[in-house]
């Protein structure tokens, strides 16, 4: 007699996330997005103020390996009360080094749900999809939702015209 | 000679918003169930105020009273989950009611162009005339966003 053979039950894959808060609202992001996390303390002396745009959640960038990263606050994207940042996290593959609250716990999630689809507005962007997780259900970003390539364009073109404008203004300047 | 005529009779579901009664056809309800937290995130679309979380499936809540009836519910009583449908996909939702629902069979009256977008048809019922709800018309949906974004001059409420 045949042993039955071993039934295929499903194994969900596990995706690391962390758990961060912006506003003290709860989020989750894969750990895999973040290419580092620092202390707001620390862009003190390295970051740059630019010059007013129609993208309001961006003040700052942050000039780190020959990349310019637009520091985003997080509490203005999602429409949330102003909150004081404690920490930045540096996402990968978008020039975003986004301003949060605080770290919340790492955690592994199973399960990812695509966001519904009556949820139809701006939000599809911002979101990879809902998590429950310990009885709650959190919102999984999406790194690269936090800037739109028309933002990011706006940006660009207002960093690059700055930089020009100090250049001329560095010729110019009497030694 | 007498004429027979078949009246084809369907199934709905009777559901109270405030003090008025709407219908729903029965095809498309999934359960009542009595009402669980509500999770709220920030989102732009201001039908929807959260989510609650049933069987370990994510459901939108969509509160349509504002518009059937002219205001939010004081007393929600119970959530219907109910299908929509976006193109082929159907997904659950889940309305608020302020009251029991009553399975009934009704024939349904077609509705006219005179009619509100989310009236889909007329029944019946104990000598009152009932709106049979469309919930394409009447919750959020990929062709309410577009039209919102038609006039876009309306500020668009963040929930959180």
């Amino acid at each position: 007699m045949q042993a039955a053979a071993p039934s295929k039950a499903r194994t969900p894959r596990a995706e690391q996330i962390i758990l961060f808060r912006i506003g003290g609202q709860l989020f989750a992001i894969s750990s895999a997005s973040v290419q580092e996390v620092r202390s707001v303390d620390s862009l003190t002396g390295i970051s740059q103020a630019i010059p007013t745009t129609s993208v309001r959640k961006v003040r700052h960038t942050v000039r780190r390996h020959d990349q310019t990263h637009y520091v985003v606050n997080g509490t203005v994207h999602f429409g949330l009360p102003a909150a004081a940042a404690s920490l930045v996290f540096f996402l990968r593959h978008t020039p975003t080094a986004l301003l949060i609250d605080g770290i919340e716990k790492m955690t592994t999630m199973t399960y990812l749900q695509a966001l519904p689809q009556a949820f139809c507005h701006e939000e599809r962007d911002w979101y990879r999809g809902l998590t429950p997780l310990d009885q709650t259900v959190i919102p999984v970003v999406k790194p690269e939702g936090f800037l739109s390539t028309e933002e990011l364009t706006l940006l660009d073109t207002a960093v690059h015209a700055e930089l020009k404008k100090e250049a001329k203004g560095s010729a110019e300047a009497p030694e | 000679m007498s004429v027979v005529t078949e009246i084809a009779l369907e199934a709905f579901v009777l559901l109270r918003l405030g003090e008025r009664r709407f219908a729903l056809k029965a095809s498309q309800i999934v359960e009542l169930i009595a009402p669980s937290r509500v999770f709220r995130f920030p989102h732009r679309t201001t039908a929807l105020e959260g989510v609650i979380l049933r069987r370990g499936r994510i459901i939108p809540i969509c509160d349509v009273s504002e518009q059937l009836v002219g205001k939010k519910l004081t007393l929600r009583r119970f959530y219907l989950i109910a299908h929509r449908f976006f193109g082929p996909q159907k997904e659950a939702i889940a309305l608020p009611v302020s009251g029991d629902c009553e399975l009934i069979t009704a024939e349904l009256t077609p509705r006219s162009e005179s009619d509100l977008a989310h009236v889909a048809g007329w029944l019946s019922h104990n000598g009152d005339a009932l709106e049979i709800l469309n919930l394409e018309a009447l919750t959020p949906g990929p062709l309410a966003a577009r039209a919102a974004n038609a006039f876009p001059h309306q500020p668009a409420e963040v929930r959180a």
